[in-house]
């Protein structure tokens, strides 16, 4: 049960081999053991989730079940859940117990996916290692010395090591892909405005997008289908008609081509250097793959790609700067003991309560918005924007999925860049443009670098074709076992 | 030098409260005077993960008031964030309008000086608005019984705001406050706002400057903020006004500075320097997309709004023959206008211009001594039409007719529009017209005054009045004054 896939838990489940509760159970149980190691979960929610179970099996009974209905999962600890700490990884909100449900928690909730507990991340999302979270760095599952990758890295360890099935995530510049491919598992980020972002605590809210994670594109099919789906109180929530990504996967037929007449485009840019030996490796492997299936390549360009950081670095902090505002220790998180007068309350709790990383974000984006930078900085940014989302649009015009590796490397030891941010920045080359531009990406794993570590390949596909990503890597997992692939942890 | 070789330059920002029964990017009520706290959502007090959505019918308002002051009504305009730490601030940012305001431009027409004092000491003038932007009010610090420590109430936080600005375009404190006053009085035309100042809902900022006569160049300005009544706006400025060209006599220079008005010292006070003005740190806000506003909707608007004082009171002259005094004086507020309105709509537009005497002579007189608002008037409009139709078809005198609306003030006759008639009928106040009946009055007068009589004959024409007063009066008002005056004078002349 372990390693089941969803459609094989939920046939189980379903045909009474195992009940929700026991299901839960197995899966909390080996949060118990393994958490430890990994540091992936921040809150366990035992009684919760049993109780939930518990419904869920009267629902199974009843015969009303849903896709997740029994299904364990877990929320990144920010998507805000009533009842249950909700800290974003950061001191500023240890305390914190929100008394709302997340959009995506209300809906997984009604589908009856039965939620554990809640993941490490990166403090506030910000951070591509894990290492920024107050609650610690989390250990890959693969490798304990190495990172997860992040800011979703307590999600993607806990789906690699198979202490949850499913978990939610959320992607601002690679949140979900990056961790997804230092883990060995699938991920996907929507097009923006797919996910509500209610409930979602912000980090830079023009970027940040839920996501889903799972082992293979199969889950995460039946995951994000539970996940979208228009939301009012999200201005920025698309109305369009709920897919059913699962329904939409074509059922792979072994010594058939059927990805014939998918155009793959490979952006110039993204094969040029920087790009370790063994990852090109993996990624040229499955590309040969991929035109084994019926797929071309094609060579396609996306010139200002390489603005996609500063131009990030920019826009996140922008954002970043007035998102965090609100935690000034008034109504609700982190206040310092002591202070002389409300400028000394909100100095002292603000430097107790937030980390290095989030400092140095707000402090970036307050610079760049402040009288005399904001056109030199902010506007330009912003125009680069619309450059790289022109980009996109014409490559698209060439091809059907771009396609590329997730990260330059594999995932690195603990510690490695602690020194280094810009260093860490660089190494979400090939994810921050995606989230620029607005567009879906998924990371799928596709082998193994020379330190035994997993490397990810990404596609990215135009607005709205997630159905189509997820169906190009659905047929890769069929051809292919990485996406079965366990660690030692695990 | 003296204060005429000054030049003054006024410009206000006025921020109105709209009257929408939820916030502006929240479902909480915005009623006035709850509990503390107890009408701030989950968006309000900013907690994590919560999101915006903007309320229509704030920008329906604002689209109302664009319109009725001719302004371009922008197709596209974009919600920034004002960013800075405050307790009352709960998100650390107010989300306002900075670069493409809903409102651009437009202009309105003001009367400066007392209409009353006669047509040569009031002015019309137009004074240019710069925009009008949408925007969240704060909530409140409470100071005091907390003991060294400030409660936060949020109650406020989210309210929806239009900040309507002008043009530096006034030149004195009157113009100012006739500015004020016709804001004032078209957002409650429009029905956009309330404009209760007590509560709040109508504040003014008013930034001032002065410079020399002749000169092109603007002086340093200074910001009087949070101006709550005419009054204190008009002591504000010209305190402020008087300071400036004080120090600048002195040889002093006047810094941009932003100012409170003490009402009870009369004087402004420095608040803040513009060196320790904030950097607010404007952006687009990302959590709401830029506000579109269609042709389509922008007519449905227009087409729903009601018919604007200006063009009221054109009308009230050209319709009703009403001079410009009257018709300025009866649109002064949308309450008076609806209530003349209905009377004349009753009595008809032939008595346009009793009805305006008794709307603006007793019944304004009457509502002042009481304190009353004309839509809480114990006589309706209605019933003060049934009165004027007794006047004009000579049921009753025009001085018996003053006795009939004190009763009908007092709520005799009842609540329906015939009330008039029910007193007139009860009391026996029906004008005397029978000339029999007059001339045996007449003949008890004279009888009982021969020396007036005699005054009379003798060319003193002030007796024959007395003599008409001692008939009314034997007539207790009744008779018809007019026939009273022929009879008499037939009698005397006889």
């Amino acid at each position: 049960m372990i390693h089941a896939s969803l459609a094989q838990l939920r046939r189980a489940l379903d045909s009474r081999q195992i009940s929700s509760v026991e299901l839960a159970t197995l899966f909390l149980d080996r949060i118990d053991a393994l958490n430890p190691q990994l540091n992936a979960f921040i809150s366990v929610d035992r009684a919760g989730a049993l109780s939930a179970a518990r419904a869920a099996d009267e629902r199974i009974a009843a015969g009303t079940a849903e896709a997740l209905t029994g299904i364990p999962l877990a929320h990144k600890d920010l998507f805000c859940t009533e009842g249950v700490l909700t800290t974003c990884g950061s001191k500023m909100l240890a305390n914190f117990v929100s008394p709302y449900d997340a959009h995506v928690v209300s809906l997984l909730k009604a589908a009856g996916a039965v939620s554990l507990g809640k993941t490490n991340m990166d403090e506030f999302a910000m951070g591509s290692s894990n290492e920024s979270s107050y609650y610690g760095a989390v250990s890959n599952p693969w490798k304990t010395t190495h990172v997860s990758g992040g800011s979703s890295g307590g999600s993607a360890a806990a789906v690699a090591a198979r202490l949850v099935p499913i978990a939610t995530g959320t992607d601002t510049g690679g949140s979900v892909r990056q961790p997804a491919a230092f883990c060995g598992i699938t991920g996907i980020k929507p097009t923006y405005g797919l996910v509500s972002r209610y409930g979602m605590i912000a980090y830079a809210s023009s970027l940040d997008q839920g996501g889903a994670f799972g082992a293979s594109a199969e889950d995460c099919a039946l995951l994000l289908s539970a996940m979208t789906g228009f939301d009012p109180r999200d201005s920025t929530s698309l109305e369009r008609a709920r897919e059913d990504y699962a329904a939409a996967l074509v059922a792979p037929d072994t010594g058939t081509k059927p990805l014939a007449g998918l155009r793959i485009g490979l952006p110039r840019e993204f094969f040029a250097e920087g790009m370790a030996d063994d990852v090109r490796a993996a990624v040229e492997a499955a590309l040969e793959q991929y035109r084994a299936l019926g797929a071309t390549t094609v060579e396609v360009s996306l010139p200002n790609a390489r603005l996609a950081i500063p131009a990030y670095y920019v826009i996140a902090p922008a954002e970043c700067s007035s998102n965090m505002s609100r935690f000034d220790g008034a109504r609700y998180g982190h206040r310092a003991a002591e202070y002389s007068d409300l400028a000394d309350m909100y100095s002292r709790s603000r430097a107790e309560g937030l980390g290095a990383e989030v400092k140095r974000r707000i402090l970036v984006g307050t610079y760049v918005l402040s009288h005399g930078y904001y056109d030199a900085y902010y506007l330009q940014a912003q125009r680069l924007r619309r450059l790289i989302a022109q980009d996109f649009q014409a490559a698209l015009t060439q091809c059907d999925v771009i396609a590329g590796p997730t990260t330059p490397t594999t995932a690195w030891a603990l510690g490695e860049m602690a020194d280094d941010p810009v260093q860490m920045y660089l190494s979400d080359i090939y994810t921050i443009a995606v989230n620029l531009a607005g567009l879906p990406g998924l990371s799928q794993p596709c082998g193994f670098g020379a330190d035994g570590l997993p490397v990810g390949l990404q596609l990215v596909g135009d607005y709205f074709s997630e159905a189509r990503l997820l169906n190009t890597a659905h047929q890769l997992q069929h051809v292919t076992d990485w996406h079965t692939r366990r660690p030692a942890t695990a | 030098m003296s204060r005429t070789d000054w030049e003054v330059v006024i410009g206000l920002e006025i921020h109105a409260q709209l009257n929408t029964a939820s916030k502006i990017f929240s479902g909480a009520s915005t009623a006035f005077g709850a509990e503390p706290n107890r009408q701030a959502s989950a968006v309000d007090i900013a907690l994590p993960g919560t999101l915006p959505v903007l309320n229509r019918g704030a920008v329906e308002r604002a689209m109302r008031f664009g319109l009725a002051i001719g302004a371009h009504v922008a197709e596209k305009s974009v919600f920034a964030r004002k960013n800075y730490f405050y307790p009352d601030l709960p998100k650390g940012y107010q989300i306002s309008q900075m670069d493409l305001p809903v409102v651009q431009g437009g202009e309105i027409t003001i009367r400066v000086g007392d209409a009353a004092g006669g047509e040569n000491q009031a002015y019309d003038k137009s004074v240019r608005l710069t925009r009008a932007h949408l925007e969240e009010d704060a909530g409140k610090s409470l100071h005091e019984d907390f003991h060294g420590m400030t409660g936060i109430d949020l109650n406020r936080a989210g309210t929806p705001l239009l900040e309507i600005v002008s043009e530096p375009d006034m030149r004195s404190s009157a113009e100012a406050v006739a500015y004020a006053r016709a804001v004032h009085a078209l957002v409650r035309w429009i029905d956009i706002c309330d404009g209760n100042m007590q509560e709040g809902s109508f504040r003014c900022d008013a930034n001032v400057s002065v410079r020399k006569q002749g000169a092109t160049a603007l002086g340093t300005r200074r910001e009087i903020k949070n101006l709550n009544s005419f009054r204190f706006l008009q002591q504000a400025i010209d305190y402020e006004v008087q300071w400036q060209i004080d120090t600048l006599e002195d040889g002093g220079r006047i810094e941009q500075a932003t100012v409170l008005f003490d009402p009870d010292s009369g004087e402004t006070r420095m608040m803040r320097s513009k060196e320790d003005a904030h950097d607010y740190r404007y952006f687009p806000d990302p959590d709401l997309l830029p506000l579109m506003i269609s042709a389509a909707w922008k007519a449905r608007v227009q087409a729903a709004l009601p018919e604007l004082p200006g063009a009221m009171k054109a009308r009230f002259m050209d319709e009703y023959g009403l001079s410009a005094y009257d018709a300025i004086t009866l649109t002064a507020t949308k309450e008076v206008a609806d209530y003349f309105q209905t009377v004349v709509s009753a009595a008809g537009a032939a008595q346009a211009k009793i009805c305006a005497n008794w709307v603006m002579g007793d019944l304004a007189a009457r509502l002042n001594k009481a304190e009353l608002e004309i839509a809480a008037s114990p006589v309706s409009a209605t019933q003060l039409a049934g009165l004027v139709a007794r006047i004009t078809d000579n049921t009753i005198s025009n001085a018996i007719g003053k006795k009939v609306f004190e009763a009908l003030w007092r709520g005799e006759g009842g609540a329906d529009a015939n009330a008039a008639d029910a007193i007139i009928d009860a009391q026996g106040l029906r004008q005397v017209t029978d000339s029999g009946a007059i001339e045996a009055l007449i003949d008890e007068v004279l009888a009982a005054n021969p020396k007036s009589v005699e005054e009379f004959r003798s060319g003193k024409e002030k007796a024959f009045n007395a003599l008409v007063g001692q008939v009314m009066k034997a007539s207790k008002g009744k008779a018809s004054p007019g026939q009273v005056n022929a009879l008499l004078r037939k009698k005397l002349e006889a």
